[in-house]
């Protein structure tokens, strides 16, 4: 499991109040009950603390899945 | 108390761990419910959300309602009825400036200013008088956040100016709130202003998900609004409790002396305990309570209110504890003495050890994180939220004196050896009438506080009480209790619903200032005559037992009604009967009845 990703588990961990959700690079709101946009909103507030990092406008639309989110993710830590 | 729930709270934690919250949360006993409508001008979810967390916190739990993403208007003026089905107690109007919809041209003059600001109310006006027709309940209305237009610092005074423009809206909403006890505005001008626009405002979110405000922004939202709901619910706390050294002056008073505590204007120091004392004093003005608890030499303790800078005297102070017990204890024994739960009470210290032993033996008292710097300390008060009025009635502003006038009755108690000869040297007179709309503040004031002498702890707002007082199928009672040392105020309230020639007794309580002075007996004078005039055969009393009431089980016995429905094992509600036909004779020996003055 990549760095970035075993950060996010905690973070949906939180966020679907389930502890014992594994989540997957092709991890999406078909597959993770609850995952609607409310729930998006607040996996990207996470996300930003998370990281200390800051979505753009554009970005925001393009996390549909969780391997979409880590290859971001690593993209604007890396661009730090 | 979590603590995590109050300032200073981190709101995207709260929203990642939000549904374990609620999970804990949700497991309190004695939650209020209430349903609260949420008409949204802008996504109301998270601020929701995070509303729903901080309510649990005060002990309310809600049920929302939300309409449909900007369908606020349509909603409250032209299709209500999903609105209407819901039945709510209140409606919560989330709009911000991003509603507003006709600004005045940067080159505008005066009459297009008025035009715009004139045509902009007309469209919350309708939708206010909407509601209040429909739903008779209580609205509270964002009022407008700042915004920027183009023309710098003209911008705040032009009448092409866009702040000038939200500036006078916020008055003009202002002005309507004065004049409608219905209507509340959730002050989201202030909220903004004070967490900055930066911290406020993610334009990125208003263009994703339609949301004005940072994750934050939301948070001090939903607080702040918690704070007013909680006030309109009569959860907001009654008194504050004080340490005395570094917190009321600078320095120990013990070791120093009263000649070398700092206060007053000579020392920077000295001004900033004085300005916090200050402050204590104009919410003692407004009706809370204060109180001392501190570990001092009593004696040593009182001397420093005799500091010729000290602006707080003895007799601003509901109780003073000051000796070498735990603060714990003493805070218990400060709640006894006022009559007031633990969940009443915020107390104030600069020792961060004190304030952490007091959370972990009293989770219910607030304890904010003042810190050690006291010029912070008023600040962190007022974000707390903690004593949030709805409106100031009379009894507010006298509520001081109310108690000081308590310690010279104990003092004449003192003196009769017979308890009736006490009540009869009171020189009691009460008023006791329907519901008068002067007072209707006040009732609603107590209905929602009163939890220890309160038979059913049934709670109405203002607009439920308002509608009752003018329905014949109700009568309703407000006792005003007066005697030598003063007047007591309004002290009792009691609602009767008529079903036939039955009355029942929906709502009894009194308040704990005046307990054992016969008023209980007074009032049911007042509701035989009024009732039989009314054609009334038999009266129907409830006792609903709560985690307070306890001290009320044997109301109904002690007034001579009989016990009719079947036992119910636990004790937890029990219904009594007074028949009106087989004579009735005056239970109040001790009270003289006053000629119901016009209000």
């Amino acid at each position: 499991m990549s760095d970035t990703l075993s950060r996010l588990q905690p973070i949906f961990r939180d966020v679907f109040d389930d502890p014992t959700l594994d989540i997957l690079p092709g991890s999406d709101s078909s597959t993770v009950l609850g995952w609607d946009s409310l729930a998006h909103i607040n996996l990207v507030s996470a996300i930003e603390q998370e990281f200390g990092i800051h979505f753009a406008l554009g970005e925001l639309e393009e996390m549909r899945n969780v391997g979409e989110m880590t290859d971001l993710i690593d993209r604007k830590c890396a661009a730090r | 108390m979590i603590q995590e729930l109050w300032p200073p709270f981190d709101a995207r934690l709260l929203l990642r761990r939000r549904k374990a919250y609620l999970r804990d949360l949700r497991q309190r006993a004695g939650l209020l419910p209430l349903r609260i409508a949420v008409l949204g001008g802008w996504t109301s979810e998270e601020v929701v959300n995070l509303l729903e967390l901080f309510l649990l916190e005060r002990g309310i739990s809600p049920e929302f309602y939300q309409s449909d993403y900007n369908r606020y208007y349509e909603e409250a003026v032209l299709d209500p009825s999903s609105l209407e089905a819901f039945r709510p107690q209140i409606v919560y109007i989330h709009t911000a400036s991003v509603n507003l919809r006709r600004y005045p041209p940067s080159s505008a003059t005066e009459s297009e200013f008025k035009a715009a600001l004139r045509g902009e109310m007309e469209r919350w006006e309708q939708i206010w008088s909407s509601l209040d027709s429909r739903l008779g309940c209580q609205l509270i209305q964002n009022n407008f956040d700042p915004v920027a237009g183009v023309l710098g610092n003209l911008d705040a005074s032009s009448w092409g100016g866009r702040g000038h423009f939200v500036a006078r809206m916020n008055i003009e909403l202002a002005g309507h709130a004065r004049a409608n006890k219905r209507l509340l505005i959730h002050d989201l001008h202030g909220v903004a202003t004070q967490l900055g626009r930066d911290q406020w405002a993610a334009p990125e979110r208003w263009y994703s998900y339609k949301l004005v405000t940072t994750a934050q922004g939301s948070g001090a939202l939903a607080y702040s609004l918690a704070a007013l709901i909680g006030a309109v619910v009569g959860k907001s706390r009654k008194c504050l409790i004080l340490d005395l050294d570094n917190t009321l002056w600078g320095g120990v008073i013990g070791d120093d002396g009263l000649e070398h505590i700092h206060l007053g204007r000579e020392t920077p120091q000295g001004e900033a305990f004085t300005a916090f004392q200050e402050y204590c004093l104009e919410l003692h003005r407004r009706g809370v309570l204060l109180a001392v608890c501190s570990k001092n030499e009593e004696e040593i303790a009182r001397t420093g209110f005799q500091h010729p800078d000290s602006v707080l005297r003895l007799d601003h102070f509901a109780a003073i504890c000051a000796n070498w017990e735990p603060k714990s204890e003493n805070i218990k024994a400060i709640a006894a003495q006022l009559n007031l739960g633990l969940d009443a009470l915020v107390f104030v210290d600069d020792n961060p050890a004190e304030r952490e032993l007091i959370r972990a033996q009293l989770p219910e008292v607030a304890v904010p994180e003042v810190g050690s710097e006291v010029s912070r300390f008023a600040d962190i008060l007022n974000d707390g939220g903690y004593f949030e009025p709805v409106a100031l009635s009379q009894e507010d502003l006298e509520r001081g004196r109310l108690y000081a006038t308590n310690a010279e009755r104990h003092t004449m108690q003192a003196r009769y050896a017979d308890y009736g000869e006490y009540l009869q040297a009171l020189e009691m007179t009460a008023e006791i009438s329907p519901f008068r709309p002067a007072y209707l503040d006040r009732i609603a004031q107590l209905t929602n506080k009163t939890n220890q002498f309160n038979l059913t702890a049934r709670r109405y707002n203002r607009a439920e009480l308002e509608h009752m007082a003018a329905d014949p199928q109700f009568l309703t009672f407000a006792g005003h209790l007066r005697d030598r040392f003063g007047d007591n105020g309004l002290v009792s309230v009691v609602i009767g619903r008529k079903d036939g020639r039955r009355l029942h007794l929906d709502l009894w309580l009194m308040s704990c200032r005046v307990l054992k002075r016969d008023m209980e007996a007074a009032m049911l004078d007042a509701l035989v005559e009024r009732a039989s005039a009314a054609g009334i055969k038999e009266m129907i009393g409830y006792y609903q037992r709560t985690s307070k009431n306890d001290m009320v089980a044997e109301h109904y016995a002690r007034l001579g009604f009989t016990r009719f429905a079947a036992e119910d094992p636990a004790g937890e509600a029990s219904e009594w009967r007074l028949s009106l036909e087989e004579g009735y004779h005056p239970r109040n020996r001790y009270i003289r009845s006053e000629e119901i003055s016009d209000v």
